[in-house]
């Protein structure tokens, strides 16, 4: 498990890695020339400690989040190492909270951890605690500047280390490798995928209902690191991902020509997708990148179309008189799912990439709209519309259907990177009209807001970052 | 006393309301921070009004001179029904006056559906307008449209009378 974790992550963030570079903890010596400890084997089915996330019922488990300490404390641009060892614990506590699986002691029940003792637990204080499960680490500034954060995960009734890892950031990530140490924590315990270290592209809103001024945004899961990528010049809608984060495609009234753009993180520019003066919208990538699919309104009929990410002639995928919208490729991309209203209303339908094969699977009574296939391609998200709006999962072939939310009006789902929560926006009644942003699991029970400076509707959850 | 005291208070309030409905124009919105053109959303701006003249042919003539500017549908409807057929015809009237002046139709839907869905149904209710203005003998090259979907409510309400008003179709002369 935790080999497998660490073959995952990619160089970019600079990882030490894993055990033999947290093994040299207290001493600043290049990992590359330790020699990799006896590691204790972390296999799952042990009768060790693991958390149940399909239950959803089952209390959820008590972990140990001691502050990080430093060996030395020294001013960085991201703040003082000291202040950021709070910190560091802060996230980590956070984020397992949210997951709705963990409960973090409070600050009370926590005794400061010396840095000789990261690796050697006081297990007699913390089964008093009844903390089942511990996270200690450290966090030390390199003489490069960088910043590393040792992070080591033990069960505490069966006094042993299950999964350690240390990161390598640049100050302005530090948060990153809070988030990093919460996802090994988490997948290390679950058996799932990791899904803290993402970020959400979303729509600020403003302004009064008749005329609100909407603005794309973006922020880490958490809703740190927020910031404005337009102006709110032209309203802008329904931002998503590109598979490698680098931009993010989204529909735009910028010239009064509904559209679709790509904007390119890194440099602030954007770019028309398709030169058409038709109206353009609900457009996704697919998950190698290569295309978007999008819906094309002429005429009054709207069906769905795929282009090339760089632009060129569309090819177009569905023919039927009625609305065909909201295309969402399955993570192989051999499919999609689409919403259509051919039979009446809107209802769910799934065909091949290339158009072929077109059938409906929602049957269960009611309006089906918005649906998006899970990453891990098990589940379909949807909005359900029968008088209220809520948000609701069901299998690719339509079966096993379930409401995860119960609201006035809840829409727009979108999945974390392990598929095992929604985020999705809620609309106020009446003529404030107030969106916020939300989260769901799975089991529908731990739901939370999400907040934002600003309100906030059509939020698009990223791939895990690299 | 108390009688002129009252008669000051009315005069001081008819003074004010004089003093609004002057400034009227230059207060409404130029369609806020936003460009995306939401003149026809019923109580935009009048070009040029507030000035004394109305330009033949304008916006503003087009509003002052026919029965509306907006036609209304059905809950996820996009047919012109009896009432919106006189409304458009109405409209097709003034625009055979002025066989130059181009239009676009703005189609609009209440909160009730979902984001993208009612991008493609305001759609189909400004083609429908615009195809019954065809008909009608307005040359359909005069004709632009664009769907606001649920973005641009008229009426602010989460209620039926709200949403009726929302569900429209607004003819808009492009000046």
């Amino acid at each position: 498990m935790i080999d497998r974790f660490i073959r995952r992550l990619p160089v970019t963030l600079a990882l030490l890695l894993g055990t033999s570079a947290v093994a040299q903890a207290p001493v600043a010596a290049p990992p590359a020339q330790t020699a990799p400890p006896a590691a204790v084997p972390a296999d799952q089915g042990d009768g060790g400690l693991v958390v149940d996330v399909e239950g959803g019922i089952s209390a959820p488990t008590p972990i140990a989040i001691p502050v990080m300490p430093t060996a030395a404390v020294v001013q960085t641009p991201a703040g003082a190492t000291d202040a950021l060892g709070r910190q560091l614990s802060d996230i980590i506590a956070t984020d397992l909270r949210n997951s709705g699986l963990f409960t973090p002691l409070s600050p009370g029940q926590l005794r400061p951890v010396t840095f000789p003792e990261v690796q050697a637990p006081a297990y007699d204080h913390w089964r008093s605690t009844q903390a089942q499960a511990l996270v200690q680490g450290y966090i030390r500034a390199n003489g490069d500047g960088t910043l590393t954060v040792g992070c080591y995960l033990f069960d505490v009734s069966a006094q042993r280390e299950l999964a350690r890892q240390g990161f390598v950031v640049p100050p302005a990530d530090w948060r990153r490798a809070a988030h990093k140490c919460a996802d090994t924590v988490y997948a290390r315990l679950t058996g799932e995928g990791p899904y803290f270290d993402s970020r959400v592209v979303y729509v600020a809103e403003t302004g009064p209902k008749a005329n609100r001024i909407k603005r794309l945004a973006i922020m880490d899961q958490d809703g740190a690191n927020h910031r404005f990528l337009t102006n709110g010049q032209s309203i802008v809608l329904t931002p998503r991902f590109a598979p490698n984060q680098q931009s993010i495609v989204y529909m735009s009234y910028v010239g009064r020509i509904p559209s679709i753009y790509v904007y390119d993180i890194g440099s602030g520019k954007q770019r028309l997708v398709v030169q058409n003066a038709a109206t353009t919208f609900a457009p996704r990538f697919s998950p190698d990148g290569r295309f978007i699919l999008f819906s094309m309104a002429t005429g009054g009929n709207t069906d769905l179309y795929r282009v090339s990410a760089q632009g060129g002639t569309p090819q177009r995928l569905t023919t039927s008189p009625g609305i065909d919208t909201g295309g969402s490729y399955s993570p192989d991309g051999s499919r999609i799912v689409f919403e259509s209203d051919r039979s009446g209303g809107q209802q769910i339908y799934v065909m091949n990439a290339d158009g072929s094969n077109q059938h409906r699977i929602s049957f269960g009574g009611g309006r089906y709209a918005t649906p998006v296939w899970s990453p891990r391609g098990d589940l379909i998200a949807f909005t359900k519309l029968a008088g209220s709006f809520r948000i609701g999962t069901m299998s690719p072939s339509g079966g096993a259907e379930r409401l995860l939310t119960d609201d006035w009006s809840d829409e727009g789902p979108s999945w974390s990177p392990n598929g095992r929560a929604i985020t999705f926006y809620r609309s106020g009644r009446g003529s404030s009209g107030k969106a916020t942003l939300w989260m769901v699991d799975l089991t529908g029970v731990n739901e939370r807001r999400i907040p934002t400076p600003l309100d906030g509707s059509d939020p698009a959850w990223g791939p895990l970052r690299p | 006393m108390a009688l002129s005291r009252t008669t000051l208070i009315l005069a001081t309030a008819a003074l004010a309301i004089a003093g609004c409905a002057k400034k009227r124009p230059e207060v409404l919105p130029p369609a806020p921070v936003d460009n995306t053109g939401d003149a026809g959303t019923g109580t935009g701006p009048v070009t040029g009004a507030g000035e004394g003249a109305i330009t033949p042919g304008s916006n503003a003539d087009f509003q002052r001179s026919v029965t509306s500017n907006t036609v209304l549908f059905g809950l996820d409807q996009y047919d012109i029904d009896p009432a919106a057929r006189a409304i458009l015809d109405n409209q097709a009237q003034w625009l055979a006056r002025y066989p130059n002046v181009r239009i676009t139709i703005e189609g609009h839907c209440d909160e009730r559906g979902t984001r993208e869905y009612n991008l493609a149904l305001g759609d189909r209710r400004a083609n429908a307008a615009k195809n019954y203005l065809a008909a009608r003998g307005v040359a359909a090259s005069r004709i632009t449209t664009i769907s606001y979907g649920s973005e641009r409510p008229a009426a602010t309400g989460s209620d039926d009378a709200a949403w009726a008003q929302n569900r429209r179709a607004v003819t808009v002369v492009l000046n």
